[in-house]
């Protein structure tokens, strides 16, 4: 695994980033007027797609199709609002066209698949991503190719079947190449998740079924950067992070009912200033 | 692999699972790199010893698991492996059909999914293991081929034909042991086309999978009473073949297609659409299963319950005609 960068000027580099891409989801968001918007899943996994796409990915927007490239695979892909910023940071689309997310026949409409601007799997419904990502991975390993998956899941995601599969066969055939995040913020579109379907302890169910396992605190950008750099060769590995749906915006923090949701014009301007005024790792 | 009568006589034996995996496989596994087979722990049932044996590297046992096979299949042919996926098609057409839309029918990726003992050759295992609606399920997405064979021959042509498309296939294995042979050595398939297998006048049976021999025979029945038939081997569903179909429905009065499949969705189905948007539109029996899950028993059984026999094929077709004389 490449050296990673955990330095003070790296942490605060990726927490700006984090912010901006919170700014440019709140944009989005707005730009979808009265119909809405999946704000809370996509705040809660900003400062994991801010540490992915900004330290962890090795990816070159002007080689898109690079063989060796990692790969992100969302597979709660309603975290659009925090993957297209993620992309127009790293190059691959541009800040402009974000709040087109929703535009007719757009080429960012619906989560398609379009590698030449970093877009690599068509998700959108639950737990089959991961899979997809195990069949890719068994095609690089066989190749000799230092490509690494990474797949974010929802912790309500963990409620389907197939995902259960999947835990199997990555430990079955020792996906060492394989890395799943899965963005624990404790709610799913119904309620609580402990409420709704159990999830528990995802460390404590996984480590028998052969992962690696690390939890750590989702919105700490230099945690994350711990976690990253505690994965281990030779098992597939999980992190854990835990989070807070619609992090950073005091109205949406861990209310359910805006998994999706419209702004006002008030509740834009306000989520705005507090996402600026937000002061968090230094 | 040596296409003989002596061969096709044994691939009859071995069935067209047995055929495909313990004959086709090996042998065309041989010439290509990029080739993953996955199996949902049905790989010996299937007959895949000798190649799991040759090839190892390019066998995955994915285990009881056929959402998470459809994806894998499809991850590993996004990265440019040409994949093989199979179990029996009762569970690959409807437990994984979501994965196989989302995953294999919209991206178009490189996956060849052989649906195995489908129709009622489970017999007894009931329900769960009977496939009568596959064909329904699978035609009904975008992009994806959709191929019945009839024979042991012609699934290994089949199957061939299929590796050498890119894009996804879903290959429709009927029956068990001792498949009826219909071609001979100089068989020539093409992915699409619709054969004439015996020809006659008036009335014309288009048939797939094992109802291809079995409307041969009724033919013969109908034969003794006069009346002649042509009968069609429509062993790609999807895409039709247009052509040949615009031809038949100009020269024959009366279309009768059969299928072990449910009457809707299917052969009949596919060939009912085409037909109404042409202007010679004759009138069409549907002869398969009548929306509905019978008792459980012998395929025998089963098939004459439904009137799937050639018998109960012929019947059919005569009193149908007898009514409208």
């Amino acid at each position: 695994m490449r050296q990673i960068n955990c330095s003070k000027e790296k942490i605060n580099e990726l927490t700006e980033m984090a912010r901006r891409m919170r700014l440019a989801g709140l944009d989005m968001a707005r730009s979808t007027g009265n119909k809405g918007a999946h704000i809370g899943g996509s705040f809660s996994c900003m400062e994991i797609l801010a540490v992915l796409y900004g330290e962890i990915l090795q990816l070159n927007p002007n080689n898109p199709e690079d063989p060796d490239r990692d790969r992100f695979l969302p597979s709660k892909n309603h975290c659009t609002l925090a993957h297209l910023p993620a992309l127009a940071e790293k190059g691959f689309i541009p800040h402009t066209e974000l709040t087109e997310f929703q535009k007719d026949g757009g080429r960012l409409t619906g989560y398609p698949k379009n590698i030449e601007i970093g877009l690599e799997y068509s998700g959108g419904s639950l737990g089959m991503a991961l899979s997809v990502a195990l069949g890719m991975a068994l095609v690089k390993r066989k190749h000799n190719s230092k490509a690494r998956f990474f797949v974010l899941l929802g912790d309500g995601e963990l409620n389907e079947g197939s995902v259960w599969e999947s835990f199997m066969f990555a430990s079955q055939y020792h996906l060492d190449n394989v890395v799943a995040i899965v963005d624990r913020n404790h709610l799913s579109y119904d309620g609580n998740t402990e409420d709704v379907m159990s999830v528990g302890s995802v460390k404590e169910k996984l480590e028998p079924f052969g992962w690696n396992v690390i939890d750590c605190d989702g919105h700490s950008v230099a945690d994350l950067l711990r976690a990253f750099s505690e994965i281990k060769n030779g098992k597939p590995n999980m992190i854990v992070a835990d989070t807070i749906k619609g992090k950073g915006v005091s109205f949406s923090e861990n209310n359910h009912q805006w998994h999706h949701h419209a702004l006002t014009e008030a509740q834009y301007e306000q989520a705005k200033i507090e996402i600026l005024a937000h002061n968090s790792e230094v | 692999m040596k296409i003989s009568g002596a061969n096709i006589k044994a691939w009859s034996r071995l069935g067209q699972r047995g055929t495909l995996f313990g004959i086709g496989l090996p042998e065309l596994a041989a010439e290509m790199d990029n080739l993953s087979v996955l199996s949902a722990d049905l790989a010996y049932l299937s007959g895949m010893d000798r190649f799991i044996k040759k090839y190892p590297d390019k066998f995955i046992q994915v285990g009881i698991a056929e959402q998470n096979m459809m994806c894998v299949a499809a991850g590993l042919a996004m990265e440019g492996e040409c994949v093989v996926a199979t179990t029996y098609a009762s569970f690959i057409a409807v437990r994984s059909l979501e994965q196989i839309r989302q995953n294999i029918s919209y991206p178009k990726t490189n996956v060849k999914i052989i649906g195995s003992s489908a129709g009622v050759i489970a017999a007894k295992s009931g329900v769960s293991h009977w496939a009568t609606e596959d064909l329904a399920f699978m035609r009904a997405l975008p992009n994806m081929t959709v191929i019945s064979p009839a024979d042991s021959l012609e699934t290994l042509k089949a199957f061939d034909a299929s590796l050498k498309i890119n894009g996804p296939v879903y290959i429709r294995l009927s029956g068990g042991l001792d498949c009826p042979i219909v071609y001979s050595e100089d068989y020539d398939f093409k992915i699409g086309k619709i054969n004439l297998i015996r020809s006659g006048s008036g009335i014309a049976i288009l048939s797939t999978g094992l109802m291809v021999s079995e409307s041969l025979k009724a033919a013969d029945l109908l034969m003794d009473k006069g009346l002649e038939c042509s009968v069609f081997d429509v062993h790609t569903i999807k895409p039709l073949d247009r052509e040949n179909l615009t031809e038949i429905f100009k020269n024959y009065s009366l279309i009768v297609t059969v299928e072990e499949h449910n009457v809707i969705g299917g052969l009949g189905g596919a060939i009912a659409e085409f037909k109404a948007t042409q202007a010679h539109s004759p009138r069409q029996i549907f002869i398969g299963f009548n929306d509905e899950f019978t008792k459980a028993g012998s395929q025998r059984y089963i098939w004459d319950l439904v009137g799937l026999t050639s018998e109960k094929i012929a019947k059919k077709i005569y009193e149908e005609l007898g009514a409208a004389l």
